[in-house]
């Protein structure tokens, strides 16, 4: 920023946007204070919640108990890992082709990509499922690796392609002039100069991949299910449940929620799909 | 560029995502065609025969069906006109000078890493609960009567909890494109006397223009197929009140196991998608060329 | 030598023992509810594995979505899970279709004594005279209510089967939302097992029956719209705010947190909540019958869980060896020694009931096994009609039309349409369905 910036500016600038931070982070701190509390603390007066009770692990130790965190925990990762490298394999280099050698039917076949991505899932369930069953993909992290690639690969082609296009043409042709081969071409050149735009990629990948809630509730039952499987055992109230969803909730997102605290400078500059020129 | 080899190379590395998706659109979409042509009910064991247009008739006389098609268009609707706007506030906010940028736009955005069910739940439980939900503790120490939020206004409750959600996204997308407008067109604007508004419309949101059909565009391809968090809140009620084209083939093929008709709202399904994709490229696909 | 000989086959015996343990160490998957009496089964169950080596994966869904994952499952032979929690609507249907395991072989083992469990209940979850699953708990519905509440308003506690009118009166003047006391709670979330269980049941008081005898639809008839306004009015005038969310487990956590003066619900509810280690209201809690109305005939209705195996599965020995120990005697008895008896999952076993340690500490048990012998599936409503079950109709097809009825009434209780209007859909929409499904030609 050019311009000098007074303090009391910023300070009101601070103010309005930390409200609008508080506001948009308050559901996501509310669980975490809830999740340390006990069941009968967790429906009490907002106010008491926070100032005239205790704090106890109790509700993460009954989840743990009932359901066995670490395994979907790490289903949730091989699935969402797996399939974010599969997408890559399959459109790096469709992006590539799309981006440096356009034709006439790139913008159509990009919209038709997108377009796979509208149809909806609840109308295909039954066949898809028949097909696991008959390739025995069912409750396999194999199964839902493929599957969640499949879904998500149309938005991987399309940031791949914006970012790709970015790249000035001119260095491609002086690398091949020098001769380098189409390979090389695309792991010495192209990559490095992708990466930025590529780790936001990986990373929108991963959080779509990690929150997908059809698919891997339904393909799987206990060996491959993720997460999100793991939240809907805790979905219908059985008593006062406040405190165990909390501590649920909170169990499920927050590897996430972190890996997103960390990149969160990688996803504000990365995440333009082109939007910016 | 593109030589005659380059260009058979091109179509060799495109080659396996098409197919890839061609055959994950084509399969399931032939299946789902041919299904829908069945009299074919997972709970009755037997015969599936052939059943003629019967399927499409029963899913398009549904007494619910008008009510999905409206309820689609106005929680796409909804949730794309208060992400649009609300994320252009936010974004022209946090692009402001402050202090703790980094801490405030990670809160600003942190909604967006929440998986459906969990923000379902929490805004279900924690939030919208007329009696141990904050709003309604809220209400009643004010002496007001709580709201019921999934009785009375079930579809807005719905529309926020999703919008909850996807208002990071926009505002992460036109923050994105904010911070690539030129500051000292803005300055100059300023210098000659522009007035705050005059800025906005005329340099702003011009320059914004990509950015928010790009917002739009992909907010819609996952807006039309919301599921997860109708199913954890109202199940599609009370009455049909919050049930949209997606939840009404739930409905339809898991709920009452009629794949036949299920699928008959698939195919429908399908083919209303691919006109608003259509008449959305035609609207704003020529932002997005390059 | 009659030690060596001893000796000898016990070595034996051991080695058999080994082997048998060693070639059936197994994985099974179970499908389950996060119910309380499932929950506890679940913390019991590692002395099932210890004892055979055995392991089990436990699915843990919601109802609906339970419901859904097995259907589905079980209906296209996808063979993910061993064994199914299961409910007295879907057990007899899949074991007309040849989906699920027969255990009548449960009734040559002497220790599991099959025999023990009610014959109303065996035969709830029997298609064409076979066993297709095994109960872990059965029950009714009648009346939970508060003895204080009851007490500081000067109502006296009814001995006899009282009217739905006169159940409005007491829930009126019990009604304080000022003090967060509600005059009743009900289940007003739209679903064929929430709302309508309920619905069902008082539509049934009010002379209403789902079809007659050539299975048309009758819920166009004033004897539903009757039931279905008294309802609505009854909820509006001594219900919570935002009934149409709660369902059983919503209720039982308000009840259980003394916000509730009275409630209809399943009788299992009850040993929760005079439990006081889980309930606030332990001590101030008492039933009576369900009301009835134009007819006392179906007004309490008949639910069993049980646990079923789909013929899917590859491992139907081992989870019959499951289904065996978590339905024995032994299991109820271990509940109650480990969970207190007031816990003991109640309406399955005959022992149990007569056990005096379950007698003791939950006086009500023979109430619930009275109310439970008194429900007739076979003649559940004062007209004739063509179906089986009191709350449900055991046919297919009523799956999708109780949910769209169950929907249509909860629109009707938060208001966005009249009673005529939610039953004239709902009549229209059943129609549709009996004519699809073939019923109505």
């Amino acid at each position: 920023m050019a311009r000098a910036v007074s303090n009391r500016t910023k300070v009101a600038n601070t103010a309005i946007a930390g409200a609008l931070g508080f506001l948009m982070f308050f559901p996501i701190l509310w669980i975490l204070v809830l999740a340390f509390k006990t069941e009968e603390d967790a429906i009490r007066a907002p106010l008491e919640v926070l100032f005239g009770s205790g704090w106890t692990m109790e509700s993460f130790a009954t989840v743990q108990a009932r359901s066995d965190y670490f395994k979907h925990f790490s289903n949730s990762v091989i699935i969402s890992l797996g399939s974010t490298f599969l997408g890559l394999l399959v459109a790096i280099p469709a992006a590539w082709s799309m981006a440096f050698v356009p034709s006439k039917h790139t913008r159509n076949v990009l919209m038709w990509m997108l377009s796979t991505k509208m149809l909806p899932p609840v109308g295909v369930l039954v066949p898809i499922y028949l097909i696991f069953r008959d390739l025995e993909l069912l409750d396999s992290r194999f199964g839902l690796t493929i599957v969640l690639m499949l879904i998500n690969l149309p938005i991987i082609i399309w940031m791949l392609y914006t970012y790709f296009k970015e790249i000035p043409g001119e260095i491609l042709e002086a690398a091949r002039m020098d001769g380098a081969t189409l390979r090389a071409e695309i792991l010495y050149v192209l990559t490095p100069m992708a990466i930025p735009g590529m780790a936001s990629t990986v990373l929108l990948n991963i959080i779509l991949a990690w929150n997908e809630a059809f698919w891997t509730i339904n393909l799987t039952a206990s060996n491959a299910a993720p997460l999100t499987q793991f939240i809907t055992s805790y979905s219908s109230p059985e008593g006062l449940f406040y405190a165990k969803l909390s501590a649920a909730s909170v169990m499920a997102i927050a590897p996430i929620l972190i890996m997103g605290w960390f990149s969160q400078k990688q996803l504000v500059r990365g995440l333009t799909f082109g939007a910016v020129k | 560029m593109a030589t005659k080899a380059s260009r058979s190379a091109a179509r060799l590395m495109i080659s396996p995502a098409v197919l890839l998706l061609l055959g994950w659109m084509l399969v399931p979409l032939c299946l789902t065609i041919y299904f829908s042509f069945l009299r074919y009910n997972l709970l009755q064991i037997g015969e599936t025969p052939f059943a003629g247009w019967e399927n499409y008739y029963w899913f398009v006389t549904d007494p619910s069906f008008n009510a999905a098609i409206k309820n689609t268009l106005v929680l796409v609707g909804g949730v794309l006109a208060i992400t649009t706007i609300g994320g252009l506030f936010a974004a022209i906010l946090l692009d402001r000078p402050m202090f703790g940028t980094g801490i405030i736009r990670i809160m600003v955005i942190a909604p967006f890493f929440v998986m459906p069910t969990v923000s379902a739940l929490v805004w279900k439980n924690m939030f919208m609960n007329p009696v141990n939900g904050i709003f309604g503790r809220i209400a009643t120490s004010l002496g007001f009567q709580p709201i019921d939020f999934f009785g009375q206004i079930p579809l807005a409750s719905i529309i926020m909890i999703v919008s909850w959600t996807w208002l990071p996204f926009a505002t992460l997308i036109l923050l994105t494109a904010l911070q690539s407008l030129d500051q000292e067109q803005l300055e100059a604007a300023e210098m000659d006397g522009a007035g705050w508004w005059s800025r906005f419309w005329f340099i702003m949101l011009p320059h914004l223009a990509r950015a928010i059909t790009v917002v739009i565009l992909i907010q819609t391809i996952f807006l039309l197929s919301i599921f997860a968090e109708i199913l954890v809140t109202t199940n599609g009620g009370p009455g049909t009140a919050t049930t949209n084209l997606t939840y009404l083939i739930y409905v339809s093929s898991l709920l009452q196991f009629d794949v036949g008709m299920g699928s008959a709202g698939g195919v429908i399904a399908i083919i209303l998608a691919n006109i608003v994709a259509i008449f959305l490229m035609r609207m704003i696909g020529k932002n997005l060329d390059a | 030598m009659p030690t060596k000989h001893t000796l000898l086959s016990s070595a034996v015996g051991f080695g058999i023992a080994a082997l048998a343990s060693t070639a059936v160490a197994e994985e099974i998957t179970i499908a389950t509810v996060n119910n309380a009496d499932m929950i506890v089964m679940q913390k019991l169950a590692p002395q099932w594995e210890e004892a055979t080596g055995n392991t089990i994966n436990w699915v843990v869904l919601e109802e609906n979505v339970l419901r859904q994952r097995t259907t589905q499952d079980i209906a296209t032979g996808g063979g993910s899970f061993d064994i199914m929690f299961i409910g007295a609507y879907e057990t007899p249907i899949w074991g007309a279709n040849g989906w699920l395991t027969s255990l009548n072989d449960f009734g040559d083992d002497a220790d599991y004594d099959l025999e023990d469990i009610f014959q109303l209940v065996r035969n709830g979850l029997s298609a064409d005279g076979n066993l297709y699953a095994v109960p872990l708990y059965s029950e009714t519905s009648f009346t939970f209510y508060r003895t204080d509440l009851f007490e500081k308003a000067g109502i006296e506690p009814p001995t006899e089967q009282i009217t739905y009118t006169e159940f409005a009166e007491m829930a009126a003047k019990l009604h304080d939302p000022d003090n967060g006391v509600f005059g009743t709670c009900q289940r007003g979330k739209a679903g064929w097992g929430e709302n309508m269980a309920f619905v069902g049941t008082m539509a049934n008081a009010f002379g209403a029956r789902w079809f007659d005898m050539d299975w048309n639809p009758q819920l166009d008839s004033p004897e539903w719209n009757a039931a279905i306004t008294y309802y609505v009015d009854l909820m509006n005038n001594s219900g919570p705010p935002g009934a149409t969310a709660n369902g059983h487990n919503e209720n039982r956590a308000l009840f259980k947190d003394g916000k509730c003066a009275t409630w209809v619900d399943a009788t299992s509810a009850a040993n929760d909540v005079r439990n006081p280690a889980t309930s606030n209201v332990a001590d101030v809690t008492d039933f009576f019958q369900a009301p009835k109305q134009e007819t006392d005939k179906g007004t309490g209705w008949f639910w069993s869980w049980a646990l079923a195996i789909p013929a899917s599965s590859q491992k139907a020995d081992i989870a019959k060896d499951f289904l065996k120990w978590a339905t024995s005697k032994e299991y109820f008895q271990m509940v109650g020694d480990t969970e207190g008896w007031v816990a003991v999952p109640s309406g399955t076993r005959a022992s149990i009931h007569e056990d005096p340690r379950l007698l003791e500490a939950a006086p009500f048990a023979e109430t619930i096994k009275n109310a439970i012998f008194s429900v007739d599936p076979a003649d559940p409503t004062r007209d004739p009609v063509p179906y089986t079950g009191v709350q449900f109709v055991a046919i297919p097809e009523f799956q999708g039309i109780g949910n769209y009825v169950g929907q249509q009434v909860a629109a009707a209780l938060a208001g966005q349409m009249s009673v005529e209007q939610a039953l004239a859909n709902s009549q229209q929409f059943a129609v549709r369905e009996m004519t699809k499904a073939g019923y109505i030609k």
